[in-house]
């Protein structure tokens, strides 16, 4: 029983987490060929893997920032609704 | 697994929580991609560099807050216009 909500448990959380690096992945690629990628050539140059590399790091970094901020706001508004209920 | 199982109510039970809180962390997660699309494609213009400027780092938070803000603008001018349909008066200022 126990080993069988355990694995439940776990194809959730593998489920949410491949979605989730899916997503990243799918939004990365696009802005980062735009960024990177403005006259497609025969192949990718080394300037344009190096381009790809540090988009990549600045859309996590983004993606961080991002989520800071929209926590940090969550928590704030939490805080002022239950100032109001009191 | 056999399609005749099933869990006890307890685990049923503690299933459903489980399966309540993931959701919600998926969706606080959703979100945080759609804004990150968003506030990357408004703050990020330039070749992308070995670290983020102070202004791009600024713009991606403030980016986030305003979204926000708009949404909740929205959301308060909505309300008003249908208040003021509902009070007879249809004019929409």
């Amino acid at each position: 029983m126990n080993a069988k909500k355990e694995a439940v448990m776990n194809a959730v959380r593998n489920e949410i987490a491949l979605t989730n690096a899916q997503q990243l992945m799918n939004s990365a690629n696009e802005r980062c060929y735009k960024a990177c990628i403005t006259k497609p050539g025969t192949s990718l140059s080394s300037g344009e893997q190096t381009c790809l590399s540090r988009c990549l790091d600045r859309y996590m970094e983004a993606f961080n920032i991002v989520r800071r901020t929209y926590v940090a706001r969550l928590g704030r508004e939490r805080m002022e609704d239950q100032a109001n209920v009191i | 697994m056999d399609n005749n199982f099933k869990f006890d109510e307890a685990t049923q039970k503690e299933l459903s929580v489980f399966l309540e809180k993931q959701q919600a962390e998926a969706r606080l997660h959703s979100s945080i991609h759609n804004f990150t699309g968003i506030c990357w494609d408004k703050c990020v213009t330039g070749t992308p560099s070995t670290r983020f400027s102070r202004s791009e780092e600024s713009c991606l938070s403030n980016c986030v807050e305003r979204f926000l803000d708009t949404s909740l603008f929205m959301v308060r001018k909505i309300e008003e216009q249908r208040s003021a349909v509902e009070n007879g008066n249809t004019k929409f200022t």
